[in-house]
């Protein structure tokens, strides 16, 4: 049947099970939306800007493990889709980004609303493409799929030309694709595998490092089951949260930067680390030189350039991380005695874990005056649904939540963690919730990050997504100002927000309800107040505001050189 | 230490930039680069010097399989393949100077391309040592133009790059 380029393009969306996608039009996208206008498989979503967009089909993606799609026009709507794109290539996070372009014959004309999108976000896509003609289409969003769900994850960037969008051709989506060049490895060998539980069996003091790989791949079950067999304390990075459930005893919580201080002197004073789905990223080693003295190295990922880049490996392998701990599983069963054996001479190395646990657990100093925003982060979980899904913006608020919330389940956290980028937090739930209309869906935010992408209230709104947002207010760039406290003698250039903002009647200009918490006693009831609420909810906190993110490893310090106090 | 890599890519609009990206994205160097198609449909060989210690070379090994566009990476560090290049020489030459340039051409087995009274233009192939030699010994009598290909290289015995 012959249909334009266009409906092509939608046909290929659906035969991939999108059913919803976030979007905005302009003039070299509009045959597209002209389309998509009838399309009934597909939910567009339309955002106030197209960066929230880029983060809604984010966030959208890390909490299902789906692929986000988002669209957007030539020119300033696919620039702005840059730091978006940017934040799920840190990240890994399998995504989709369809840019209008204009028509094939004025490419590198310089022509109206005309950009060079590919090459701009060359250094920050897993693959892209540019459609040249109306017959390509099928194939290239075959591959793109492919490639943006396949072995470690990341985004795709298509490039739609306008008049390949309004040509004619018949649509047939192939039933299987080949790339010559890329072929994954997933399986993990054998020999490998058995060579890592030997060496597992060998060791007295094992800890297992547990990255953002074990979440995409969906592997927290086996790394759950085979912990727990292994009697294996674990550590997650920030992205790893939830893979292993922080409610189990042999869990350590958050390591690095500012992770937990029985985390990190339990990778510093450990014989064999075992790294899952994890990078060994800077915010976690502290100083190289110094990282893990004592430790051989067992490096499990599916991404064969993320092993060695930053740390000597003994025993790396290369697989889909589910894999993997599943033949470790079965590795494991087939040595009953050594395995028994193992566990008992573990009691003394648990018996330092518990005491670093004893000696620094993480902890705040509560007032009953001021609102400590760590206090807030644990009565969010004490009164939120079990499985809520939490977001987070980018800040002191971000890693007061790794450190307090207590994730259990995988896909339960989504957090910008490898770009770091301010603004994430609110279209990220709203991805989120547009996946799960059903479940409790709440963003933390600061009072900086939050007025990034304040304008997605209107989209909140318009599409009764019932987002609860939560701002930590200290009317400071937290994070920053923290660093210039420590280090700069508090010269506190340009991290003061004193403006005071009503959110309360901000949150009633769009149609949604506020509300504002400026005593301890008040924290409770407000947030009780903000569940209720059937639309979305802004709760505002006034917290104190000159409290610090601690632990903390300073830049340049070993991991376990940690400021305790400050 | 210079390592000279050989990367069979398909023939797809922007993978030269992709690698160019990757390198300098990543702080690589590149010292030469040479491509064009192949025997095979759609495949193009990339010949890339580049310079760094092990470590550093295997990362730019395992970046460059990761790419998408890229089939194979042929590492021929360990000095198992044979490496040629072509330079284009231009060099000043009058008196005296003329037959010794014609002396040098002799003992390199290069020729001669284009002749002014003033000047010889050279054509020179070989390994690229031989080339930063002819250079060394033709740089004081005055070179006013040199070209050259950058390294490609092709592994012996055989087999070809697929077996």
């Amino acid at each position: 049947m012959k249909m334009n380029g266009a409906r092509i393009m939608l046909e290929c969306l659906k035969k991939e099970g999108v059913d919803t996608v976030f979007g905005y039009p302009g003039g070299t996208v509009i045959n597209l939306y002209d389309e998509l206008f009838s399309f009934k498989a597909i939910r567009h979503i339309l955002p106030r800007h197209e960066q929230a967009g880029t983060h809604a089909a984010d966030g959208y993606a890390r909490a299902t493990g789906r692929v986000g799609v988002a669209i957007a026009t030539s020119g300033p709507g696919a620039t702005n889709t840059v730091t978006g794109i940017a934040t799920a290539y840190m990240d890994s996070i399998p995504m989709v980004i369809i840019t209008g372009q204009v028509p094939t014959a004025l490419i590198g004309n310089d022509a109206f609303q005309e950009v060079d999108i590919i090459g701009i976000t060359r250094p920050c896509t897993k693959h892209s493409f540019l459609i040249r003609d109306v017959k390509d289409i099928a194939i290239t969003m075959k591959k793109a799929f492919y490639i943006a769900r396949s072995g470690r994850p990341g985004p795709v960037l298509v490039d739609f030309p306008k008049d390949v969008q309004m040509a004619m051709g018949e649509f047939h989506y192939p039933e299987s694709v080949d790339i010559r060049g890329y072929k994954p490895n997933l399986s993990g060998h054998p020999r490998q595998v058995e060579k890592a539980v030997a060496m597992i069996l060998d060791s007295q003091r094992p800890v297992m490092y547990v990255g953002g790989g074990a979440v995409l791949g969906d592997a927290a079950e086996p790394l759950t089951q085979l912990a727990r067999k292994l009697s294996v304390p674990v550590t997650t990075t920030l992205m790893g949260l939830g893979a292993f459930p922080e409610s189990d005893p042999n869990s350590l919580g958050m390591l690095g930067m500012h992770g937990a201080y029985c985390a990190n002197m339990a990778m510093t004073h450990s014989d064999l680390i075992i790294a899952i789905g994890a990078r060994f990223d800077d915010r976690v080693t502290g100083k190289l030189s110094t990282f893990a003295p004592h430790a051989k190295i067992i490096h499990i990922d599916v991404d064969p350039t993320s092993i060695k880049k930053n740390v000597r490996v003994d025993l790396p392998i290369v697989g889909d991380v589910k894999d993997v701990l599943t033949k470790m599983i079965s590795q494991a069963d087939k040595t009953k005695e050594k395995l028994a054996e193992f566990i008992t001479a573990l009691t003394p190395w648990h018996s330092d874990i518990s005491g670093w646990k004893e000696k620094h657990p993480i902890g705040y100093k509560q007032s009953s005056t001021i609102i400590k925003p760590q206090f807030v982060i644990q009565k969010l979980r004490e009164l939120s649904d079990d499985d809520a899904i939490i977001s987070t913006d980018v800040g002191q608020h971000q890693m007061w939540t790794a450190q307090f919330f207590q994730f259990n389940k995988p896909r339960t956290l989504l957090t910008s963690g490898g770009l770091g980028t301010m603004g994430f937090g609110l279209p990220s739930a709203m991805g989120a919730q547009a996946a799960f209309p059903d479940r409790q869906v709440i963003t933390i935010c600061g009072d900086g990050g939050i007025q990034m992408n304040i304008q997605e209230m209107a989209t909140l709104v318009q599409n009764k997504l019932p987002v609860k947002i939560v701002i930590l207010n200290n009317n400071f760039l937290g994070m920053v100002r923290q660093w210039q406290e420590l280090f700069f003698d508090k010269r506190y250039s340009s991290t003061c927000m004193e403006l005071p903002i009503d959110y309360i009647k901000l949150a009633d200009a769009y149609g949604a309800k506020g509300f504002l918490a400026t005593k301890p006693g008040d924290v409770e009831s407000v947030i009780k107040a903000g569940f209720k609420e059937k639309g979305p909810v802004i709760m505002e906190f006034k917290i104190a505001r000159e409290e610090k993110v601690l632990p903390m490893v300073p830049a340049g310090a070993s991991l376990n050189e940690m400021v305790l106090n400050a | 230490m210079q390592h000279t890599i050989s990367v069979i890519v398909e023939n797809d609009f922007g993978v030269l930039s992709r690698i160019a990206t990757l390198f300098s994205g990543r702080g690589f160097n590149i010292d030469s680069l040479s491509v064009a198609p192949t025997n095979e449909d759609g495949l193009s060989r990339m010949t890339i010097v580049t310079r760094g210690d092990a470590q550093i070379l295997e990362q730019i090994n395992k970046q460059l399989n990761k790419l998408i566009d890229i089939l194979k990476v042929l590492d021929f560090s360990d000095g198992s393949a044979i490496e040629r290049e072509l330079a284009l020489i231009k060099v000043a030459a009058e008196d005296d100077a003329r037959a010794e340039v014609l002396r040098i051409v002799d003992i390199f087995r290069a020729k001669i391309i284009d002749v002014t009274p003033k000047s010889y233009t050279i054509e020179a192939t070989g390994n690229p040592i031989k080339i930063d030699g002819i250079l060394e010994l033709l740089r004081p009598l005055g070179l006013k133009e040199v070209v050259r290909t950058g390294a490609v290289a092709i592994g012996r015995g055989a087999k070809g790059w697929n077996g």
